[in-house]
């Protein structure tokens, strides 16, 4: 128990004293997935609508992927990456292998069968008679998928929060295609595994607490714009 | 509405816009180093690694991995040098060819810990592979990293030596690093092998206690190696020489030598570059 409370003293210390480490790690560790975060929304949601929309042959199979893709273990994504990433692998000559990109292209792949599959949900639950009424009001296509998506905006926000939670709180993929090196691609997860391993237990606590502070202002910030716009 | 995805874009764009902001590159290009979790978990390289790069201009980006994987990235080219600890495993790589200019640059020990009370009663055993073999038939519990690391890669050979091993439920395989197997060993009132570094910076939070030290066996050798640029075009040769050049320079051996003295009251490293593994004093019994 002291132990926790001493995780918590220490957090808000390292947090008040601005530590630079620990301030490079936090900042690197929210660049890191929420550009990837990003990468997958732009690929997400015009992939999610279309599988959301459309109607076509094999449909239920690529569904199921997306959903399959939606639980893809991130030690399964860092493993692949890393494979193609080596200097011996196919794309070994981009030299991305244990830097803060391999991590970015590591968390898109985690993050953007996500913010599909959330997508294509959304997309399924509007009524089908919204977009026939569109069409009818002579909309263009690309005026009744904007209607579309703003109509399922809340559902997609949601995707953003699922899609930064999952990959912000990784570490299996961060671990290995990053390789944890100081200064460079030490994220708040494998610093805390990093911390704990030491024996630190106090800054592994102090960190974690930060991790979750971080992912709760967020998703806070994300779901304060989710129930404004749904009061409107 | 249309309020609540401009703050969104803006706060995407923004983020977009930080990941342009790179750190500086480096002037001579980067040398990757894998090395085993024990140089880094002490905090070592934390302290060495800047003392090269500041002068040399080049980055290192240490991967810190078991002594087995950071042996296999090299022996693939994936590395451009390697600070290991499993002298036979090394040899075996170089024999192969896939590593050159093995040198020496420090060691330590390892021990073997377990419960105060200790159940098997090794404490003032003489004979390492009969402390091993009195663990095995008390049946108490060891726990092994089971990780193919340095460490690992010697336990094996101590079981072999002793030529029994402990079985089924009492040998506990964790597949972790060290730390985590000297909190296992602690929570279960087990023995286990430790390199004396971690057990020391941990001591403090474990109910365990040294009951085997001091014999050739637990001697515990670093040596550096450059992956072999004549196998690997791609590898950043001139680097990893540079790096292996400066672990077994003067200036890092003088870090080496006392690095931990202020905060475990003993050095967890000994420098040994220019050293042949027969010179170095174990202490104790040759088996």
């Amino acid at each position: 128990m002291d132990l926790i409370w001493y995780g918590i003293v220490q957090a808000v210390g390292l947090l008040l004293r601005a530590d630079p480490d620990v301030m490079a790690i936090m900042w690197l560790s929210l660049k890191v997935s929420g550009i990837a975060t990003l990468l997958s929304l732009l690929v997400g949601i015009p992939l999610g609508a279309a599988i959301g929309l459309t109607r076509f042959r094999g449909r239920g199979f690529v569904l199921s992927l997306v959903n399959t893709g939606m639980g893809l273990p991130p030690v399964v994504v860092g493993l692949f990456v890393s494979i193609f990433l080596w200097r011996s692998g196919p794309l070994g000559f981009l030299q991305l292998l244990y830097s803060p990109t391999a991590i970015v292209v590591a968390q898109f792949v985690l993050a953007f069968p996500v913010v599909t599959g959330l997508t294509a949900a959304a997309m399924q639950q509007i009524d089908p008679r919204l977009r026939l009424q569109l069409l009818g009001l002579g909309a263009s296509r690309a005026q009744m998928l904007g209607q579309l998506l703003r109509e399922a905006r809340f559902a997609m926000l949601a995707a953003v929060m699922a899609a930064f939670g999952a990959v912000i709180s990784e570490i299996g993929a961060s671990m290995m295609v990053g390789g944890n090196i100081l200064g460079y691609t030490r994220v708040l997860t494998t610093a805390t595994v990093l911390e704990t391993a030491k024996g630190n237990f106090d800054v592994a606590i102090a960190l974690s607490l930060i991790l979750l502070g971080i992912t709760f202002v967020i998703n806070w910030t994300l779901t304060a714009l989710q129930q404004r716009g749904a009061a409107r | 509405m249309t309020r609540m995805w401009g703050g969104l874009a803006v706060a995407l764009i923004a983020t977009l816009a930080a990941g342009h902001v790179q750190a500086q590159a480096p002037a001579r290009g980067e040398v990757i180093l894998s090395t085993t979790t024990s140089t880094q978990d002490s905090g070592l390289l934390d302290v060495l690694v800047p003392l090269f790069e500041r002068p040399s201009g080049y980055r290192v980006k240490t991967i810190a991995v078991g002594t087995g994987q950071a042996l296999a990235m090299g022996a693939r080219g994936d590395a451009d040098v390697v600070l290991v600890h499993a002298p036979s495993l090394e040899k075996k790589h170089v024999a192969e060819g896939a590593f050159v200019n093995r040198r020496m640059v420090m060691y330590n020990d390892f021990v073997v810990v377990g419960p105060p009370a200790d159940p098997a009663r090794i404490k003032g055993m003489r004979r390492l592979a009969q402390a091993f073999r009195r663990i095995a038939e008390s049946r108490t519990s060891f726990v092994s990293r089971g990780d193919r690391s340095g460490t690992h890669i010697l336990e094996l050979a101590l079981w072999e030596k002793a030529g029994t091993k402990p079985a089924g439920d009492a040998y506990i395989q964790i597949g972790q690093g060290m730390g985590a197997a000297l909190n296992v060993a602690s929570e279960k009132g087990a023995y286990t092998l430790s390199d004396r570094g971690t057990y020391l910076a941990l001591q403090k939070r474990l109910s365990l206690e040294i009951v085997f030290e001091k014999a050739r066996p637990l001697l515990n050798l670093y040596h550096v190696m450059e992956v072999n640029p004549a196998r690997f075009p791609k590898v950043h040769a001139a680097g990893g020489k540079a790096f292996a050049d400066f672990m077994v320079s003067r200036a890092a051996q003088q870090v080496i030598e006392r690095f931990g003295v202020d905060k475990f009251g003993q050095p967890l490293f000994f420098p040994a570059a220019g050293k042949e593994e027969s010179e170095i004093e174990a202490g104790g019994p040759d088996d």
